[in-house]
C-alpha cells in the first residue's frame, strides 16, 4: 500500500475524525459562548439589578443589595397587575389549547397532501406579516364601528354583543376597549405557537399504537383519552409555555387594545423607559419567570412530561 | 369448527388514482385451535389479509366470519380477536403492567383483578416481576413477550400475529418460535401468523396458506406444501426447487413442468442414471455442497450433496451422473408458468 502525501485538508480532516474532543469543541464552542455570555449573562445581570435600587433624589442607581424592589411588587397596585396578567395568560393558554388541539389533531392524523400543506400555510401565514400591522387591523375589526360590530348588527345579535360587553371585569365600551378584546387578540396572536407543537406531538404517535388500543377493546373515545391525549401532552405543555410566557411578557397588545389597565410587560417597559427605574423593572421582570417556573412544576406534577 | 372464514374477500387500494388489488378474491377457512400461517413475499397481500381479520382494513368485497359471525363491517374493538403487532406497539407512557392490563382496563375491570391478571400473563410469557418497568427499558425480545401477554389478556378466540419475530436476531427468533408454539398448545387459541420466512412457516404451522400477488396459491400442511406444491411459485418460494420443463418432464406423462427437491438428487455411477451433466458450479453451505449441474438439454439442475457423505465436492467440469428415488419427481399442476 502506498501512502499518499497528506495535504493540509487531509490532516485537518484526520485530526477532526480521530480527536472527538476537538470536533465537539469546534461545534459547541461558539453557541456555548453566545449562550453563556450573552444569554445567561444578561439574565444574571437582570437578576442582579433587581437587588439594587434607584435613588429617588438623584435618579442614579445605587449598587447596594436590598429587597426594596420586591417589597414594592407586593403593594396592592402591583400585585393587581401581576394577578391580572397571570389570569389573562392562563385564559389565553386555555383558549389556545381548546381551539388549537382539534385543528392540530386534524392536521396530524387526517389531512393529506395538499390539504395538509394548505393548513400549514394557513397556520403560519399570520407570522409572515408584521405583528403591529395585525394588531392595528384587529383594533379596526374590534372597534365600535368595526367589522365585528357591523356583522353582529347585520345578524341581529347586537344585543348579545352588548350583553357580553356589559359583563363587569371583562366588558367595556366596545370590544377594542375591553379586556375581552385584549383576550381575543392575544389568542389570535399566539395560536400558531400552540398548534404547531401539538401537531408535531400527535404526528409522532405511531399508527400502530392507536390500532393496538382499538384492538384491545378501547372505543375511539377511550383511545383518545388513554393514548392520544397523554402522548400529546408534551406538545400541549410546549405550546402552553409559548402562549403563557408570550402573554406574560407582552406590552404592546394591552396598550393598543383594552381598557388601559396595566399588564406586567407595560409596567416593566414604563419603569425602565420613562421612569428610568431599571432596578424595579428588573425585579418586576422576574415575576413572569417565577410564574412560569410554578406553572412548569404544576404541569410536571400533572404528568404532562411523562410521555417524553 | 371454523374459527375464521374468508369468503370472496378482496381489498382494493387507491395508489395515486390507480386501483391496486392487494387481496384478490381470497377464500379461506381456518379451523379452531389451529396454528395457521399466511406465507408470502412482501406485497403479496398476507398482511392486508390479517389486517382485514383484525378490523384495521375493511374488505372491498366479500365477507369475514369469526366463529360463524359476520364481522366484516365491525371496528376492531368489537371483534373477538387480538393482535401482536410487528413493532409491538407498546404504550410508552404506561408501565408494563398497565400495558398488559390495558384490555381489561378499557372494559372496566376493577384494579385488583387487573393487577392479578397482568401478573399471571407476565408469568405465562416468562417475564415475572417486570410490571413496574417502562417499555423503553426492555430489550426487543422482552417487548415481544409483553406484546404477546397484552394481546392474550382478553382471552381472544383468535390471536393475530403480524411478523412478530421479524425484528429479532436469529437465536432469539428460534427461541421465540418454540415459545409461541408452546403457548399456542397450552392455551388452545387459534393463531393466525403472518411471515415471509418459509423456514419459520414450515417449522411452526399446522397449515400454511401461500400468498402471491394478492391471491391464495395453495393451502396445505407444511409437509404437503413442500413435497407437492401446486404451482411453480409455491415450489420455488417454499424451499429450493428444480423446476424442469425438458426431457425429464416429458418422461412423466408428458407433463409441462416437474419439480425435484435438490436434497433428493444423488451423484452415482453411469448405470441407471436418471440424468447426466457437467458440473458447472459448487457452493459450500456447511451441512451440504450445492452443485449446479448443466444437463444435456441445456437446463440447470441443483443437487445438494450432504457433507456427511461427501467430505470433498467434485471439481467443476466433471461429468456427473444423477440419481433420485421414484416419487422424487412431482408434476406441477399449473404447468410451471413463471
Amino acid at each position: 500500500m502506498t501512502t499518499l502525501p497528506a495535504t493540509l485538508g487531509d490532516r485537518v480532516s484526520a485530526a477532526l475524525v480521530t480527536r472527538k474532543g476537538l470536533l465537539l469543541g469546534l461545534l459547541l464552542g461558539p453557541p456555548l459562548l453566545w449562550f453563556g455570555v450573552v444569554y445567561l449573562g444578561s439574565l444574571l445581570s437582570l437578576l442582579a439589578h433587581a437587588f439594587f435600587r434607584l435613588d429617588d433624589f438623584s435618579g442614579q442607581i445605587v449598587y447596594e443589595l436590598g429587597l426594596s424592589n420586591f417589597r414594592e411588587i407586593f403593594t396592592p397596585a402591583n400585585l393587581d397587575v401581576a394577578l391580572r396578567t397571570t389570569v389573562m395568560a392562563l385564559a389565553v393558554t386555555l383558549a389556545c389549547t381548546v381551539i388549537g388541539f382539534p385543528l392540530a389533531y386534524y392536521m396530524a392524523r387526517h389531512a393529506r397532501g395538499g390539504t395538509k400543506a394548505l393548513l400549514y400555510v394557513a397556520v403560519m401565514l399570520p407570522l409572515w406579516s408584521s405583528y403591529l400591522v395585525r394588531l392595528y387591523a384587529w383594533k379596526l375589526l374590534l372597534a365600535k364601528e368595526g367589522a365585528i360590530s357591523w356583522a353582529a348588527q347585520a345578524l341581529h345579535v347586537q344585543g348579545l354583543l352588548d350583553l357580553l360587553l356589559a359583563v363587569p371585569v371583562i366588558g367595556g365600551n366596545s370590544l377594542s376597549f375591553s379586556p375581552l378584546g385584549t383576550f381575543i387578540v392575544f389568542v389570535y396572536m399566539w395560536l400558531p405557537f400552540m398548534i404547531l407543537p401539538i401537531q408535531a406531538a400527535i404526528e409522532r404517535i405511531p399508527r400502530s399504537l392507536l390500532e393496538a388500543s382499538g384492538d384491545l377493546g378501547a372505543s375511539p373515545r377511550q383511545t383518545f383519552r388513554r393514548v392520544i391525549l397523554p402522548l400529546a401532552m408534551p406538545g400541549v405543555a410546549a405550546g402552553s409555555i409559548f402562549t403563557f410566557s408570550l402573554t406574560l411578557g407582552d406590552y404592546i397588545i394591552p396598550q393598543v387594545i383594552g381598557n388601559s389597565t396595566l399588564y406586567i410587560g407595560q409596567v416593566v417597559y414604563r419603569q425602565q423607559g420613562v421612569a428610568g427605574n431599571l432596578p424595579f423593572a428588573a425585579a418586576f421582570a422576574l415575576v413572569p419567570i417565577v410564574v412560569i417556573v410554578a406553572y412548569l412544576a404544576f404541569a410536571k406534577r400533572k404528568g404532562a412530561f411523562d410521555a417524553l | 369448527m371454523t374459527a375464521v372464514r374468508l369468503s370472496g374477500v378482496s381489498c382494493v387500494f387507491d395508489a395515486g388514482g390507480k386501483p391496486v388489488r392487494a387481496v384478490d378474491g381470497v377464500d379461506l377457512a381456518i379451523e379452531a385451535g389451529e396454528f395457521f400461517t399466511l406465507l408470502g413475499p412482501s406485497g403479496s397481500g398476507k398482511t392486508t389479509c390479517l389486517r382485514m381479520i383484525g378490523g384495521f382494513q375493511m374488505p372491498s368485497a366479500g365477507a369475514i366470519l369469526i366463529d360463524g359471525e359476520d364481522v366484516s363491517r365491525r371496528p376492531p374493538f368489537q371483534r373477538p380477536v387480538n393482535t401482536v403487532f410487528q413493532d409491538y406497539a407498546l404504550f410508552p407512557h404506561m408501565t408494563i403492567a398497565e400495558n398488559v392490563a390495558y384490555g381489561l382496563m378499557v372494559r372496566g375491570v376493577d384494579k385488583a383483578t387487573r393487577t392479578k391478571r397482568a401478573a399471571e400473563l407476565l408469568d405465562l410469557v416468562r417475564l415475572p416481576g417486570i410490571g413496574e418497568r417502562r417499555p423503553m427499558q426492555l430489550s426487543g425480545g422482552q417487548r415481544q413477550r409483553v406484546a404477546l401477554a397484552r394481546a392474550l389478556i382478553n382471552e381472544p378466540k383468535v390471536l393475530l400475529l403480524d411478523e412478530p419475530l421479524g425484528a429479532l436476531d436469529l437465536k432469539l427468533r428460534e427461541q421465540m418460535q418454540g415459545e409461541l408454539k408452546r403457548l399456542q398448545r397450552q392455551l388452545g387459541i387459534t393463531f393466525v401468523f403472518v411471515t415471509h420466512d418459509q423456514h419459520e412457516a414450515l417449522s411452526m404451522s399446522d397449515r400454511i396458506g401461500v400468498f402471491n400477488l394478492g391471491r391464495l396459491e395453495q393451502v396445505a400442511t407444511p409437509a404437503e406444501l413442500y413435497s407437492r406444491p401446486r404451482t411453480r411459485f409455491v415450489a420455488e418460494f417454499v424451499g429450493s426447487a428444480n423446476v424442469l420443463h425438458g426431457e425429464i418432464a416429458r418422461r412423466h406423462g408428458g407433463a409441462a413442468a416437474v419439480m425435484i427437491r435438490p436434497e433428493l438428487v444423488r451423484v452415482g455411477g453411469a448405470a441407471d442414471a436418471r440424468a447426466s451433466g457437467t458440473l458447472a458450479e459448487v457452493q459450500y453451505f456447511g451441512a451440504y455442497w450445492r452443485l449446479g449441474v448443466d444437463l444435456a438439454g441445456g437446463e440447470r439442475l441443483i443437487a445438494d450433496l450432504p457433507v456427511a457423505t461427501h467430505a470433498e465436492a467434485p471439481p467443476p467440469g466433471t461429468t456427473l451422473h444423477l440419481h433420485w428415488p421414484d416419487g422424487a419427481v412431482h408434476v406441477i399442476g399449473d404447468g410451471g408458468a413463471a
